[in-house]
């Protein structure tokens, strides 16, 4: 889901729940969606093929070489 | 009174654990209505254990240097027939039916349990001042934050109301409040300290470890919440100074503090240099991404830890511990197994911020002790909220899992505790607390 729409759902969920103060809360945590979301070590499933595996993701940072 | 003192005058019966565990209580009794500092005393309980510890004693069972001392417990770890009320009414009801795996392991050491301490909501705060039980208040000024979430037992220790204490860390929880009252606290590396029967804040991050009015009294501590079978020896030795290596973290760390902290740590670290100490700067790259990284592995999980309750007990959470998990149980789960890669760079960018050192240095804690109820303070650049500066310097550590440990390091000019963060490769805990014990000398022979 994209960060707009999650943030207009959430809101509005909010609101419905009675929690209004809430609101500026959700932009908070929006921003730091986006900044995750951002992260330059995101894939990127057009790119090179991961080098990692689920439990080994330590590998891709540790820039080990592809064999 | 240390436990490093009091320990080897127990174990010759120059000291009795019962007058000990009496004064502890005195103090409590005098202090705990100003500070708020236990949720509950265990006063009747604990004289009987200090009796029971002087008849040992003096039979010739004396178990090690936690035996007869009087020991708090963060009231998010169970301590058997006792309530663990998290410092909330969800779990007003709630009574232990066994001690958590900590507490067994200081039971059997012959800790002197005194009673459970004040903390910040289900340790989801940094101020100890959202608590069912009342805000609890920093010893070196009263109108002031201890820090959160372990705030009881940072008082507790402060103050003597007990020599020893537990507190929990999953973004700096025993730093933190070590950091702005003043003493010291570990952080053992993740996954070393059982926290099994401690209530979760994040299984990720989650960690069990001493505050202590010293290093040595740390150690002690944290020596007796291993497994037996993995103690270290009981002695502590210093590290030796002159080729002690430390990576200064450079950056993002060091990017917005308070005037004071910043001016006590650059001179701490100038004047370890001084002493023989090699500091180099070292960095980790994706510092800017930590708090982003945190927010969505700890609001993922503690939203499914209390999703159940925030249903159907709403009105039972205090306020704002409520709105921030009601906030959490929005995040994605995308976005938490994101969070979950995030976590696993961080620390292999922290294991190679400390290639060629022993350990890493920086702040402790961005600020000094907060006004109690202020949402932001000055820092460079520009205010900041209080939370955010609060768990800056600490929560990399938490996500990267290495050991790490705040030690005081000077004042502010209003005599607020400063504190200075050691953090050490993992496996090598006891070189971690080896170098804290000569860097905790050579401020005490600078100062």
């Amino acid at each position: 889901m994209m960060i707009a729409d999650w943030l207009e759902m959430a809101k509005a969920d909010a609101e419905g729940r009675g929690l209004p103060e809430l609101i500026p809360m959700l932009d908070s945590l929006a921003q730091a969606t986006e900044r995750l979301r951002a992260a330059d070590w995101n894939d990127d499933a057009s790119k090179e093929t991961p080098f990692d595996s689920a439990g080994e993701s330590a590998g891709v940072a540790q820039g080990r070489p592809r064999q | 009174m240390t436990i490093a003192e009091a320990a080897p005058r127990l174990s010759r019966g120059a000291l009795k654990s019962e007058k000990l565990t009496e004064e502890c209580l005195s103090r409590i009794e005098e202090l705990n209505p100003k500070l708020n500092a236990f949720i509950t005393v265990t006063a009747d309980l604990a004289l009987a254990a200090a009796r029971k510890a002087d008849q040992d004693i003096a039979g010739g069972r004396y178990l090690g240097p936690l035996h007869g001392i009087p020991v708090s417990l963060k009231d998010l770890l169970d301590q058997k027939g006792l309530p663990t009320t998290a410092a909330s009414l969800v779990r007003k009801d709630h009574i232990a039916s066994a001690d958590a795996d900590v507490t067994a392991s200081l039971r059997a050491a012959g800790a002197v349990f005194v009673g459970k301490t004040n903390l910040h909501e289900f340790a989801f705060g940094t101020t100890t001042e959202d608590s069912a039980f009342g805000l609890a208040r920093n010893p070196v000024d009263a109108t002031r934050s201890p820090g959160g979430s372990s705030g009881g037992s940072a008082i507790a220790i402060a103050t003597g109301m007990s020599l020893g204490t537990v507190g929990t860390d999953t973004g700096g929880s025993i730093r933190i409040p070590a950091a702005a009252c003043g003493i010291v606290g570990l952080k053992p590396e993740w996954g070393q300290v059982s926290v099994a029967g401690v209530v979760p804040l994040s299984r990720q991050l989650d960690h069990v470890g001493p505050l202590a009015a010293s290093v040595t009294d740390a150690w002690i501590q944290y020596n007796s919440m291993l497994p037996r079978d993995r103690h270290a020896a009981a002695s502590l030795e210093a590290a030796p100074l002159q080729g002690l290596r430390l990576g200064m973290l450079t950056g993002y760390l060091f990017d917005r503090l308070d005037a004071d902290v910043e001016r006590v740590t650059l001179a701490t670290i100038e004047s370890l240099r001084k002493m023989g100490v090699t500091v180099s700067e070292v960095a980790i790259p994706h510092a800017t991404d930590m708090p982003a990284i945190y927010l969505h592995l700890v609001f993922g999980d503690a939203a499914e830890y209390h999703a159940r309750t925030l249903v159907s007990r709403p009105g039972d959470y205090t306020a704002n511990v409520r709105l921030r998990l009601e906030m959490a149980r929005y995040v994605l789960a995308e976005d938490y197994v994101r969070a979950l890669r995030g976590k696993a760079i961080i620390a292999a960018e922290v294991d190679r911020a400390l290639d060629g050192v022993d350990a890493l240095v920086l702040p402790s804690l961005s600020i000094p002790a907060p006004p109690i109820g202020a949402s932001t303070m000055p820092v460079k650049g520009g205010p900041e909220a209080v939370r955010t500066l609060m768990l800056r310097c600490t929560q990399p550590f938490n996500l990267s899992g290495h050991p790490a440990i705040s030690l005081p390091s000077g004042t502010t000019p209003a005599g607020l505790p400063i504190g200075l963060q050691l953090v050490g490769h993992k496996g090598r805990t006891p070189a971690l607390v080896q170098a804290a014990l000569a860097v905790e000398r050579a401020i005490a022979n600078a100062g």
